[in-house]
């Protein structure tokens, strides 16, 4: 029973693993250039600074996943492993919920504030900057469950 | 610590051993101090509005006013705040009244279980809600001129700064509700004899 728990555990890492990395990097590449009238327009994830955020939450957890799938099963360090990971979580909460509140401005554009939408000008930008957020997103689904899962094998360990 | 979790068992129908454990009213302080921030956090997004009338034109000697409006409503950022304050409070509120009064109510031996399980969830919620609003906030303050948008904190100063202790009181209930979840969850730690005592 303790090695499909532990293998369960794994394979949820793995796919979280996946999901963070993927979002980091399609975020991180993220970029492209219009020409308006003559003004040329570049759009790049480093001038919003949520997405910046985004981006850097995003590879700090994919490391930390890469990092404790390598950690031995019986060590006494699953307890911090359980509290970093709720930690991580909301990490990554909120670092999805900002992207996507700016996102949504720049899809929108908020009429109350004078700011227009720039996804008209740079349609592609804005679909990878969807692409990555989706990403997130996952990741964040699957880190609840890895959240559950290690705090559930820390107190109840099969063993014994 | 150990003794403690070690009367638990057998005192767990009993209210009035486990109320008067220490860690329990200390994690009830700490969920009323939660609850209180919160709820401060709430109100004050919630009750921010601020109406400035300003002139455009003036035709001979008549001014034209125009009077524009700075609600929370109109940020979806916003409105998610107040809505995960909300709901952070709400849960506060309804797991401090747990503690005092609901002693008796438990579901096959998983109420602690519930209760963590709950607090879990909510500091992801409040935590989402946080981030959306600081970084809105940090977009108005300072404007975005990569993407032509310009500030808005230098009209409206009062909503500005409305908001701006809002997410600081948010933030300081996410931080207990951070500490409350590792407590809850320390409260479930069984008591293993044959290995060292639990934290």
């Amino acid at each position: 029973m303790a090695k499909v728990g532990r293998l369960f555990g794994l394979v949820l890492r793995l796919l979280a693993l996946g999901a963070t990395m993927s979002a980091a990097i399609v975020m991180g590449t993220s970029h492209e250039r219009a020409s308006v009238f003559a003004i040329s327009f570049e759009a790049k994830y480093s001038d919003i600074p949520s997405f910046k955020y985004f981006m850097i939450a995003n590879a700090v957890v994919s490391v930390y996943s890469f990092l404790v799938i390598f950690l031995p099963a019986e060590t006494l360090l699953w307890r911090l492993v359980a509290a970093f990971d709720m930690v991580v979580t909301l990490l990554l909460t909120s670092s999805v919920s900002a992207a996507l509140a700016v996102a949504q401005v720049g899809k929108d554009g908020n009429v109350r504030a004078g700011w227009l939408p720039i996804c008209g000008q740079v349609p592609k930008y804005c679909n990878h900057v969807s692409g990555a957020l989706g990403a997130g997103f996952a990741g964040l689904i699957l880190y609840v469950m890895i959240l559950l899962h290690s705090v559930h094998t820390v107190l109840y360990p099969l063993l014994d | 610590m150990a003794l403690d979790n070690g009367a638990k068992p057998e005192a767990v129908h009993d209210s009035t051993l486990v109320s008067k454990a220490p860690s329990n009213q200390v994690l009830l302080v700490l969920r009323l101090v939660a609850f209180f921030a919160t709820a401060a956090a709430t109100i004050v997004m919630a009750l921010n509005k601020e109406t400035k009338t300003i002139v455009v034109a003036t035709i001979g000697s008549t001014p034209i006013n125009a009077t524009l409006t700075a609600k929370f409503q109109d940020t979806p950022a916003f409105v998610f705040f107040v809505i995960a304050n909300g709901m952070a409070s709400l849960h506060n509120l309804l797991m401090v009244v747990v503690e005092i009064w609901g002693h008796k109510f438990d579901y096959k031996g998983l109420r602690l279980a519930m209760i963590a399980v709950l607090d879990m969830m909510t500091v992801a919620l409040a935590s989402g809600g946080d981030g959306a609003a600081t970084f809105m906030a940090e977009l108005g303050k300072k404007g975005n001129s990569h993407a032509r948008w310009n500030k808005i904190c230098d009209k409206f100063g009062t909503f500005c700064d409305h908001g701006a202790g809002a997410i600081i009181s948010s933030f300081v209930g996410l931080l207990l509700l951070v500490l409350i979840t590792a407590l809850s969850i320390g409260r479930l730690v069984k008591p293993r004899p044959a290995t060292l005592s639990p934290v």
